[in-house]
């Protein structure tokens, strides 16, 4: 069966983006067009999601074209609950961040939105293709609009920040791509799921591993690889952060668990030791660097990491458990938990991001010394920034807490020292998060700019609201993202712990 | 018959709808609605509480345990929010609605001129919600959601004047120290889901036999028991939240919210909460003396010694603070000797004593104008006399005088420390028979000083500089004076002290009732008798303390009378008499007795060092690490040498290759014939 709605999910932004950018001058009807171009496309987030049976792993709404027939490459498109409820968040994240650029993005705005649904249709692409190369083809493509949101809106260093940024992921993804070919030339075929299933000894493995690992690594991204992430937020626009942040890592995430486990089983259960280190080091050592911060933005890229750490880790922990335990109950949970806390750091990261940008918008600057006390002039601002810290702090009936609590249940089964590091990020994520909260927040009126400050307008207030509801909603009922999710975690549990050997 | 699950919902629930209407609308409907509607909610609350109550403990309705609603499925395993209600849970329940009423009521006058007013109703509000849900669990998944929810409510309030310094570093230290013992709670809940695959305190409870044969290796090859481990991560989260040393640090700085939470929050139900779980898990709990018994000695400590520092305090505030600390500790005391049944007890009496000591204390602050230190009082029991009686109630009750509330529960206490044979039985049972004496002792110096000896609150003027030089705009101009201007509207004779309006003496005396009579009147059924059957487990033949109690307990007027004849009382006696003499009798001598005990004095005055090591060491030493591993790890290393250096190689290496690409033909047939050369060169050498 062939149906249409994910390719209009992908084509409308990149078409509508196209258009938008055709309006160049007519900065009004640009703002217009985007806004609607981006919310139609959320609507159609609806009907996917209502259509979809999230029982099953089976791959729906498909779409399955030729595209390169001298390769074999086809334009194969299909969600399964891996990949819905990041492209729903694509879309969803898309519409704010389009509406938070309203005022604040003065310069070429037509291209400025254009960039970002041009983005959002690229993105959506990366998380249906069913196509080993069509998803390198959106991969890759991905990354020329973000470089030029940087480049072209970014602040004072966003040259260094965007060649740091286009080099670290371009060097991952090359090694993923002689990946893909060496398997093409094995099987003929780059449908993922051919890929999935063909055999490959130890040894093959483990190179196909670490060829996935380094690009998606890097994307995640995982110590000692992440040193872009904190340049690349304070340089790039809010906009830029948001999606960056919100969106763009949880790629790196979604390709361990789409290519990197399920293709080479038997190197991940050799390799886990490794992955499971470099996450701890993420929530760890990250949580110290985060806590000496003096740029909100850094503070919230480096808490990023920290916090992605528990999708790595989570993605991982499934080998030592059914090691340790003898048995896979649990595995799913490590999945599951991976998959929650990339949606919710998604929802999270991007309204801190959000926040940042609305005081940013005031005072022009990032550092934290430059404020204090901002709660007496903006007292609804000061609110939900800090239900979004607490969220960050993962606090219950927060979606922070929903990917973390899951991910530290399946590590105690692995381990007792995984659990327990993974827990530090309790007091280490709220000591970064509420220290910085106590400085920028609370206190006496910090200094004249603090003074001006104006509370939020409607605009923003709607932006931070939305995410607020979905925040609280998502802590308090987390159960519909794990039952679209179940089938396919089931299946891809019992992928990962089979082996091709 | 059987409770009703929609009369359960909606005692929690009205408190947060009444939360969100006053915290969300409460600009737009003004200030008086929405301290009605948060006090109708919280009242409602209340009422069915008493209704639920009626029905568990009179009617005998069967224990409800059952799931609201699933918060998630993941593999296989069904987390979801549901209650327990049992006589336990309706006694929590009961003391927790009732007093957050009496301090909603309260409140109306504490914070009568305060900028902030709707939003104090809503987070009074919503820390009632998540007390009662933390109460009501019947799963540990949201038995962790309200401990953190009330710890959260707690960091808004004590932050509540957040334009104060010392405010907003004290909410932050109490969430931080709080994190650092759930820390310990979230791995003794991942533990219990790793050994029964189930969040469900029925599971854990049946599966306990199970538990206990298993042992987890945390270091090197010495194998734990498992149940030993849970314990003590569990109880680790009851330190933090009870704050038991050595994460009892946040609760003295916690004063530094208004009075009406410090008696609701960091008084009455939440540090309380510590003692409920430890109580709700005894199954676990007994299957552990090891656990027991790291329960006791800290309990034990924690009462003696957080007893003595209420000596040296000036601050009203924190008199009754450590006063919290030391009850706790006794609390906790009880636990460790298997005596839940005594710790929730006392729990419950201690709720209404100490936050009658609270509010007066608060009715005290508002006549002295937010002048906290005793010192500079005295003379009071004239100019206030409802407060005056009341606060006697609640220092009668706390220190034990026969007949009164307190006395019930803490000689329970005494008694099954006195029959425990667990190991660190002999210390607690010294360390609770001392505090006896330092409770009385510090009780009555405040007392004594507050509402006796000469009026000393002239001497000093106003506005009291030396312990709120932080107190700025929100001082007393805005919530400083507001009681008076009920009564008076006259600032002109504001100097002269006088009783509280009676939004403010109402909750004292509603308060002061049960500080009196629910000891004994409650002491037959809930340790004498099968009250808390069902609720909680003790192992007799291991851990019969609880059987001498009871013994006792069947029988509240012999208990009383027999209790003249024993060590407590006279202990308490010697307390008050000796403050009598030191504060009120020769009122010179403690000067004089400080000076001779300096360097006693020298550590009580530092808390033993607590505040300063995390400081300096724990706090300094982690930004210093933070510091370490960004500088040298992610600038110099990774950034400077790998990233950046990879760069700066491959552009050296490029100016070296660019330098070969001259442009000069000769150049190029140079090195062609080189190239030339040593190509033939190698195939004629190397193909031998």
């Amino acid at each position: 069966m062939q149906t249409t709605l994910l390719s209009l999910l992908i084509w409308l932004p990149i078409v509508g983006g196209f258009l938008v950018m055709a309006l160049g001058a007519r900065v009004a009807a640009a703002r217009w067009l985007a806004l609607l171009i981006s919310v139609v496309t959320l609507a159609l987030c609806v009907p996917l999601y209502a259509g979809f049976d999230g029982s099953t792993a089976a791959f729906q709404f498909q779409q399955n074209l030729p595209w390169i027939p001298a390769f074999n490459a086809r334009y194969s498109i299909g969600v399964d609950g891996i990949a819905l409820p990041l492209i729903i968040l694509t879309a969803f994240i898309t519409v704010p961040v389009i509406i938070a650029a309203w005022t604040s993005v003065t310069k070429r705005v037509a291209q400025y939105y254009a960039a970002f649904l041009i983005m959002e249709g690229l993105m959506i692409g990366v998380f249906s293709a069913m196509d080993a190369l069509l998803f390198y083809f959106f991969w890759e493509a991905m990354l020329i609009p973000m470089f030029l949101i940087i480049g072209i809106w970014g602040g004072p260093r966003r040259i260094y920040a965007t060649i740091k940024f286009f080099l670290y992921t371009f060097l991952g993804s090359v090694f993923m791509l002689v990946a893909l070919v060496y398997m093409y030339l094995q099987t003929q075929d780059y449908s993922i799921a051919a890929l999935q299933a063909m055999p490959l000894t130890l040894e093959e493995q483990r190179w196909i591993f670490l060829a996935f690992f380094a690009a998606f690594a890097v994307k995640v991204p995982m110590w000692p690889v992440h040193t872009w992430l904190p340049d690349a937020h304070v340089e790039a626009p809010t906009g830029g952060s948001v999606v960056l942040a919100a969106i763009m890592l949880k790629m790196g995430g979604y390709g361990l668990l789409r290519f990197a486990l399920p293709i080479a089983p038997d190197a991940g259960r050799e390799l886990d030791g490794f992955v499971i280190t470099l996450s701890l080091i993420a929530v760890v050592y990250i949580g110290f660097v985060a806590l000496v911060q003096q740029d909100m933005k850094k503070l919230i890229a480096y808490s990023s990491i920290a916090h992605m750490g528990f999708v790595t880790l989570g993605a991982v922990l499934a080998y030592d458990i059914v090691g340790a335990t003898g048995s896979p109950a649990g595995a799913g949970m490590g999945l599951d938990g991976a998959m929650v806390q990339m949606i919710s750091h998604g929802l999270i990261s991007g309204a801190m991001f959000l926040c940042v940008g609305v005081m940013y918008d005031r005072v022009h600057s990032r550092e934290i010394s430059a404020y204090g006390g901002v709660i007496n002039k903006m007292p609804i601002f000061g609110a939900f920034m800090v239900l979004f810290s607490m969220a960050n702090s993962g606090l219950p009936g927060t979606s922070g807490f929903v990917g973390e609590f899951l991910v530290v249940l399946a590590a105690f089964k692995a381990n007792f020292w995984y659990a327990a590091l993974a827990a530090t990020t309790l007091i280490l994520g709220a000591a970064y998060t509420l220290w910085l909260v106590k400085r920028v927040i609370f206190g006496k009126v910090g200094n004249h700019h603090v003074a001006e400050m104006k509370d939020v307008d409607g605009r923003e207030f709607l932006v931070l609201g939305v995410l607020a509801v979905s925040v609280v909603l998502l802590g308090v009922w987390p159960a519909p993202l794990l039952d679209m999710m179940r089938g396919s975690i089931e299946h891809l549990t019992q992928m990962i712990l089979a082996t091709k050997l | 018959m059987s409770l009703n699950p929609n009369l359960l919902l909606w005692i929690a629930l009205l408190p947060l709808v009444a939360s969100v209407i006053a915290g969300l609308f409460g600009r737009f409907i003004g200030r008086q609605p929405a301290a009605l509607v948060t006090i109708l909610g919280v009242g409602a609350s209340c009422v069915l509480s008493l209704v639920v109550f009626k029905q568990v403990v009179f009617d005998h309705a069967p224990v409800f345990n059952d799931a609201v609603y699933t918060w998630l499925v993941s593999d296989g395993i069904r987390m979801s929010i549901g209650f327990l209600v049992d006589p336990l849970t309706v006694m929590m329940m009961v003391v927790v609605t009732f007093v957050s009423l009496c301090v909603h009521v309260y409140t109306i006058g504490y914070m009568a001129d305060d900028p902030g007013y709707q939003r104090f109703f809503s987070y009074i509000s919503l820390f009632t919600f998540a007390m009662l849900m933390l109460v009501m669990s019947n799963n540990f998944l949201q038995l962790f959601f309200g401990w953190e929810g009330v710890g959260l409510v707690s960091y808004l309030l004590i932050g509540f004047w957040y334009t104060r310094p010392t405010a907003i570093f004290a909410n932050m230290k109490a969430f931080l120290v709080n994190r650092v013992g759930d820390f310990g709670f979230l791995l003794g809940i991942a533990a219990i889901v790793y050994f029964t695959g189930s969040l469900q305190y029925s599971d854990a409870f049946a599966a306990v036999d199970r538990i206990a044969a298993e042992h987890i290796t945390i270091f090197g090859g010495h194998a734990w028991s498992a149940l030993t481990v849970i314990c003590i991560c569990l109880f680790i989260g009851a330190m933090g939240k009870s704050a038991q040393v050595p994460l009892h640090v946040w609760l003295p700085d916690s004063m530094e919210g208004p009075t009406p939470i410090s008696a609701l929050i960091h008084a009455a139900t939440m540090v309380t909460a510590g003692i409920f779980m430890v109580a709700r898990m005894s199954p676990l709990f007994e299957g552990s003396d090891t656990a027991l018994s790291f329960v006791l000695v800290i309990g034990a400590t924690t009462a003696l010694f957080m007893g003595f520092l209420g000596i040296i305090q000036n601050d009203i505030k924190r008199v009754v603070a450590y006063s919290t600390l030391s009850q706790l500790g006794y609390m906790t005391v009880a636990l460790g000797v298997s005596a839940y049944s005594a710790g929730v007890f006392h729990l419950m009496t201690h709720a209404f004593f100490k936050a009658l000591l609270f509010l007066a204390a608060g009715s005290v602050i508002i006549a002295m104008h937010h002048n906290q230190d005793i010192r500079y009082m005295g003379g009071l029991r004239k100019y206030m006399p409802v407060t005056w009686i009341t606060s006697l109630i609640g220092s009668l009750a706390l220190i034990g005088t026969p007949f009164f509330s307190g006395f019930y529960s803490k000689d329970s206490i005494i008694l099954a420390a006195e029959h425990s044979h667990i190991w660190g039985a002999g210390y607690a049972q010294f360390a609770v028979l001392a505090g006896v004496f330092v409770t009385a002792f510090y009780s009555f110096r405040m007392y004594f000083l507050v509402f006796h000896g000469k009026e000393r609150f002239r001497d000093k003027p106003f506005p009291a500089e030396q312990d709120h030089a932080a107190d700025d705009s929100h001082g007393h101009d805005e919530h400083g004076h507001e009681a008076h201007k009920g009564d008076h509207g006259d600032h002109g004779h504001a100097h002269e002290p006088h009783e509280s309006p009676a939004v403010v003496w109402v909750p004292l005396v509603l308060l002061a009732i049960p500080s009196i009579l629910i000891g004994g009147i409650a002491v037959a059924s809930m340790l004498g008798g099968s009250y808390f059957d069902g609720s909680i487990f003790v192992n007799l033949e291991k851990h019969p303390a609880m059987e001498h109690v009871a013994e006792h307990a069947a029988h509240p007027g012999t208990m009383g009378w027999h209790a003249f004849l024993t060590l407590p009382f006279w202990l308490a006696l010697a307390g008050v008499v000796v403050a009598w003499f030191l504060y009120l009798k020769r009122p010179e001598l403690p000067a004089a007795i400080a000076a001779r005990l300096k360097p006693l004095l020298w550590v009580l005055e530092r808390k033993y060092g607590f505040d300063w090591f995390n400081e300096n060491v724990i706090a300094r030493a982690s930004r210093g690490l933070g510091a370490l591993l960004w500088n040298v790890g992610d600038k110099a290393i990774i950034d400077g040498a790998a990233v950046n250096g990879s760069a700066l190689t491959v552009g050296w290496l490029a100016g070296i290759v660019r330098r070969v690409q001259t442009g000069f033909l000769y150049s190029y047939a140079f090195w062609m014939v080189i190239g030339l050369a040593l190509l033939l060169g190698w195939f004629l050498v190397g193909r031998h």
